[in-house]
């Protein structure tokens, strides 16, 4: 086989290869959205976090704006200590107030943020006062059960 | 007359274990610009020594001198610079099935040296003009017949025109005219480019007409050796078996058995 | 003086420690030739011809099975992915069953396996081949270091398709999923790629995928130009090492994704 018909063949399988990984990091993986841009350091306490995992997003209003990127335990306040990185181009005021919901009735679950009125903005290494921990469904099922008894007394 | 043989054995054993020796205390001298050939049964070993020669194989005892260069002492880019004064030709030929004749023969040229492509290509037309086959320079060595493969086998070998050249068994499966053209292209070559060469092979007639001087080799020993004139009066036994191609004699027809009663018996009852 | 063991279990443990010595033997000496084949290099570099022909043998030429298998496998994967999903109402999440399954396990995987098969009993076939017709042998008679010549671009040619040929594999697995998924059975299209989107993750999940079909092709072309370059220079040899390059790659990609599998995938669950 000729010499240039081979080099042919090979860069344009090459070049098909590079663009099968493109098509995969871009339109199968989140590339798009792979944030390589600035982002900045926020701490939340929270009593239980449930099923949060490191590389949970951070959603405001649905949009992911960031990803849990540490998940400590303090055993003074006997508290778990999240540590979110935000993308930089979102500020968010210093009364913002973090909770931990579920994509879905069984999803996974993420960490929302509210923005409140403060004209004051969150600087890197602050900490945000207003949180609320995961709901555990044990918890949740068994006060449903504690509200059915109350009830059923009540009637009585 | 005590010119510096090309290569010297001298008192050469070699084993691939101490079990199974294949050379014992073999000695002999090449001189240049001679064809020696080294001629004996299958295994006795002679490809072996072609093969110390070439360096491939380390001689167990014994001293081994190519060109000037004990190759006891050389080291494995030595030995490869050493080879490339050597040109060797392979028992089949050998020739890169997936390059065309023209590409085997520019081979060396185009590993070793920097030669534009203008001046290869007259040099390889050159090669193969040597051995008449430049009208196949486009061929694949699939389409070539044996005798061809081994003639471009052989342009290739003498490409970077080495000082010693090898020859293992250039005559096994030949038609008789491939065999003469061989046989011719060894001599001419050999005395119009200067060269020596050592010819490994038990084809008699052929190789007593193009040699100068043969050794005989018989399990791993040199058991005579001479001009071929001097071998054909000889009266060794073992020389005169191997020269006249008879079916026994020093050599045995039968190979070693327990006796031939016995065994008729054995073959009865079981 | 009576034998503490009959003869026959004697005799067996030895040719089985002699087989197991044996087998080791080899692999050290399968490691220096790998040592050997690294440090010998240059030239598949400097003269990347040579290099750029073998990826023309080994990986262009391996296109058709690989695109071909991969789309069959990711329309295969659509088809039961579908069937257990919709048991618990979760068809859309399809898409993330095919592009997982496919990105981080089935690509490397089944391409190496493909791989080693087609072009690495190839390469084995090639090099023993050469080396009973004394061709190596004639490369060493004109001083040309045949292990740099041969083996070296077969060896990088290998280690640069491998990759390449996975991620093809796995995109057109993921097409074909989309083909039987959104096509065929009317998954919503929009829910296949978003989710997807959503939880394929380029880091954890592709990245792993491109870095073990990088390991599968070192081992893969490892074991392909060792065995052809250690192959018995005859008929049966050349055969006996075709079949043990297909049979030992395949061994050896299923235990590096497990080991592979073991280091990536589940480091992130211990917390």
């Amino acid at each position: 086989m000729k010499r240039s018909t081979i080099d042919i063949w090979v860069g344009a399988f090459v070049a098909a290869g590079f663009a099968g990984l493109l098509f995969l990091a871009l339109k199968v993986g989140n590339l798009a959205s792979f944030s390589t841009s600035q982002t900045y350091q926020i701490q939340a306490k929270f009593a239980n976090i449930g099923g949060l995992k490191v590389r949970a997003p951070i959603k405001s209003a649905g949009v992911v704006v960031g990803r849990v990127s540490d998940v400590k335990f303090d055993n003074e306040s006997y508290e778990a200590i999240v540590t979110f990185n935000v993308d930089a181009q979102y500020q968010f005021p210093r009364d913002t107030s973090a909770k931990i919901l579920t994509s879905g009735l069984l999803g996974e679950q993420y960490v929302g943020l509210e923005a409140g009125g403060d004209s004051a903005m969150l600087k890197a290494g602050d900490r945000l006062r207003l949180t609320q921990s995961a709901v555990v469904l044990e918890n949740l099922i068994s006060q449903f059960l504690f509200n059915k008894a109350a009830e059923g007394k009540d009637g009585k | 007359m005590a010119a510096t043989p090309i290569v010297e054995l001298d008192r050469v054993s070699f084993g691939y274990d101490a079990a199974r020796p294949v050379l014992h205390e073999v000695s002999l001298r090449i001189e240049p610009g001679s064809v020696v050939g080294i001629m004996g049964q299958s295994g006795c070993g002679k490809t072996t020594m072609l093969r110390i020669v070439a360096g491939w194989l380390k001689a167990g005892a014994g001293g081994a001198t190519v060109m000037g260069e004990d190759l006891a002492r050389l080291d494995n880019a030595q030995i490869f610079a050493l080879r490339r004064r050597m040109g060797m030709l392979f028992q089949f030929g050998a020739l890169f099935t997936d390059m065309t004749v023209f590409d085997n023969v520019a081979f060396q040229m185009r590993e070793h040296t920097t030669l534009p492509e203008e001046l290869l290509a007259d040099l390889v037309m050159m090669k193969l003009e040597a051995v008449g086959l430049r009208g196949a320079a486009q061929l694949m060595p699939s389409a070539l017949s044996g005798g061809m493969a081994r003639r471009v086998a052989l342009a290739r070998a003498i490409a970077l025109d080495p000082q010693l050249m090898l020859y293992d068994e250039p005559f096994t499966g030949l038609d008789p005219i491939s065999l003469g053209v061989i046989a011719r292209l060894i001599r001419t070559l050999n005395d119009s480019l200067g060269q020596t060469s050592i010819v490994v092979s038990h084809d008699v007639e052929e190789c007593f007409g193009i040699v100068d001087y043969v050794y005989f080799v018989s399990a791993g020993r040199i058991v005579a050796q001479g001009t071929p004139a001097e071998l054909r009066r000889s009266r060794d036994a073992f020389v005169h078996q191997f020269v006249q191609g008879e079916p026994d004699g020093p050599i045995p027809f039968h190979y070693p058995a327990p006796a031939y009663a016995a065994d008729l018996e054995a073959a009865d009852h079981g | 003086m009576a034998e503490p063991a009959p003869n026959g279990i004697a005799r067996s443990l030895e040719r089985l420690g002699h087989a197991a010595s044996a087998r080791i033997w080899r692999l050290g000496f399968a490691a220096r030739f790998f040592a050997y084949v690294l440090l010998h290099s240059g030239t598949a570099f400097r003269r990347f011809g040579l290099t750029i022909r073998e990826i023309y043998f080994a990986g262009v030429l391996s296109l058709i099975i690989i695109l071909v298998s991969g789309l069959f496998v990711g329309m295969v994967l659509g088809l039961q992915g579908y069937d257990t999903l919709q048991r618990y109402g979760s068809s859309e999440a399809l898409g993330i069953l095919v592009a997982l399954s496919l990105v981080r396990e089935l690509g490397p995987v089944v391409a190496g396996l493909l791989f080693a098969s087609r072009a690495g009993s190839a390469i084995t076939a090639e090099i023993g081949l050469m080396k009973a017709t004394e061709q190596i042998a004639a490369m060493e008679m004109m001083a040309v270091d045949p292990i740099a010549r041969v083996v070296a671009p077969r060896f990088w040619a290998g280690v640069i398709s491998m990759p390449l040929l996975a991620a093809l594999f796995s995109a057109m697995g993921i097409f074909g999923g989309y083909l039987v998924g959104v096509q065929l059975i009317g998954v919503d299209e929009g829910a296949f790629w978003s989710q997807m989107q959503a939880s394929v993750d380029v880091r954890e999940d592709i990245m792993n995928g491109v870095i073990k079909s990088v390991v599968f092709g070192i081992a893969v072309t490892w074991i392909a130009v060792f065995e052809g370059y250690d192959a018995v220079p005859t008929a049966e040899g050349v055969s006996g090492a075709t079949t043990r390059t297909v049979v030992t790659s395949s061994l050896a990609i299923l235990a590096l994704d497990f080991v592979l599998t073991a280091l990536m995938f589940t480091g992130g669950n211990a917390r």
